[in-house]
């Protein structure tokens, strides 16, 4: 899974490119979603990763609670996969054992895993490489209940701008409102993974990212940075119940390779 | 849109010439570097020790690539985000260095120390691995190889497309395309 989901994006991911290159009005912009086709056709035919930052491995677990593990560590298990999927993918190993002393694993071990509980008999497993030059621009702000939607719109603008060329764009912006501290980061990055032509469920959350799509794309961004109109292909939403006295709002952001692969036993 | 052919090393008349904007392509050889490798080379300035490569003329491209698989020269090999080389950057430039090949904006002591020595910040574009080293002809670790893929190599590259967004004269392209007014 981690080989498949570094060498091919989901049918929606290049869906979205392909309506970016035919919506950008810009020379540049023009060239460059252009360059990052051929960039994923060079990627599938020849088995070259789509992007040198093949990621540090996300992986969420959604395990029906009729399931029972037999015969050793899951954890360890999910590392194994992660250890093999990296090696004998040709994936580069980006993950330092310790954040200060920054001494590579080797492998790209350890994963970040993310573990559910589900109804059911089902495991539903999700890895989705993450690159940094992306996460290094992702924010949690703690805003006041009296901020509001204005506020919330806000600080993902604020995020987007700041990101900018450094995030790769064409982005996509997985946002978690709601929650806790942690619960929102959680929230936004799960937003991520979903398909970017289903909008969130409630229907002042879809409108809301309909209007953070358009104003993101009015910021002229564009393409790699280098002006344009499509800055970003989608904005997910994640909502949560939060606290009297909170609003918790994560901004996660991916750049044109958004990458995950879901699989279910 | 004019596409401009560049050789390495980059000379101070051709980097002079390059102008925000431009659309280029580079041939010759190119040093990659990225967080860990500069660390090293910047201590080395520091300390009166020599870097891996002579820095007069040299251009570093901020890049650590995947692994080659059998009989290829290199993996997947885009640029990484530059910023995170702004510490370290103004004492290369001071000591040689021409150009810079990364993605995303630099700060204004990079700004300052490409126009006291006449260097160009080129953009390649983010994500596009695959395509990009396809330019890469040859691949050498010549120093750092403890760190892995942030070890600094040698590459010989052909027609390698890349954009100038900062010119020697301060020109910023990143900031001349954005009209950023939101709230």
């Amino acid at each position: 899974m981690c080989i498949e989901a570094n060498h091919f994006l989901s049918p929606d991911m290049r869906e979205a490119l392909s309506d970016a290159l035919k919506r950008e009005d810009s020379p540049l912009g023009k060239q460059v979603l252009t360059e990052l086709q051929e960039n994923l056709k060079i990627a599938g035919e020849d088995m070259i990763p789509i992007c040198q930052d093949t990621g540090m491995a996300v992986i969420f677990m959604e395990i029906g609670q009729e399931v029972h593990f037999e015969g050793g560590d899951l954890n360890e298990a999910i590392n194994e996969g992660v250890r093999q999927g990296y090696t004998e993918g040709y994936l580069r190993k980006s993950v330092v054992k310790d954040p200060l002393i920054r001494e590579n694993t080797k492998d790209n071990t350890p994963a970040v895993v993310h573990f559910m509980m589900i109804p059911g008999n089902q495991v539903n497993i999700t890895v989705a490489p993450k690159g940094f030059g992306s996460e290094n621009m992702s924010r949690v702000f703690m805003l006041k209940p009296a901020e509001g939607i204005e506020g919330v719109k806000n600080a993902v603008l604020t995020a987007v701008k700041d990101a900018g060329p450094n995030a790769c764009p064409p982005m996509v912006v997985g946002v978690g409102i709601g929650g806790t501290f942690e619960k929102c980061a959680l929230l936004a990055k799960k937003a991520l993974t979903r398909d970017l032509n289903k909008n969130a469920g409630e229907q002042h959350i879809a409108a809301l990212e309909k209007e953070l799509l358009d104003r993101i794309n009015a910021s002229g961004i564009g393409p790699a940075g280098l002006g344009g109109l499509v800055t970003a292909m989608a904005v997910n939403i994640e909502t949560y119940p939060t606290h009297i006295a909170g609003l918790p709002v994560a901004v996660n952001i991916c750049c044109h390779v958004n990458r995950h692969v879901t699989r279910s036993i | 849109m004019d596409n401009i052919h560049i050789k390495t090393p980059l000379l101070l008349e051709t980097a002079d010439t390059l102008k925000a904007g431009d659309h280029i392509y580079i041939t010759g050889v190119i040093y990659t570097a990225r967080d860990a490798a500069h660390e090293r080379m910047y201590a080395a300035l520091k300390n009166g020790e020599p870097l891996p490569f002579d820095p007069e003329n040299a251009v570093i491209y901020y890049m650590g690539p995947s692994p080659a698989r059998p009989g290829r020269v290199i993996g997947s090999a885009g640029p990484t985000t530059a910023s995170r080389m702004d510490k370290y950057t103004p004492a290369l430039l001071d000591a040689g260095l021409r150009g810079m090949i990364g993605k995303g904006r630099r700060n204004d002591e990079v700004k300052a120390a490409m126009i006291r020595n006449h260097a160009v910040y080129f953009a390649a574009i983010g994500g596009a691995g695959a395509l990009l080293s396809r330019a890469i002809k040859a691949s050498e670790v010549i120093a750092y190889d403890d760190l892995g893929t942030e070890a600094v190599r040698r590459l010989t590259v052909e027609d390698f497309p890349a954009i100038v967004v900062m010119d020697a004269k301060g020109n910023d392209l990143y900031s001349a395309e954005q009209k950023i007014e939101y709230i």
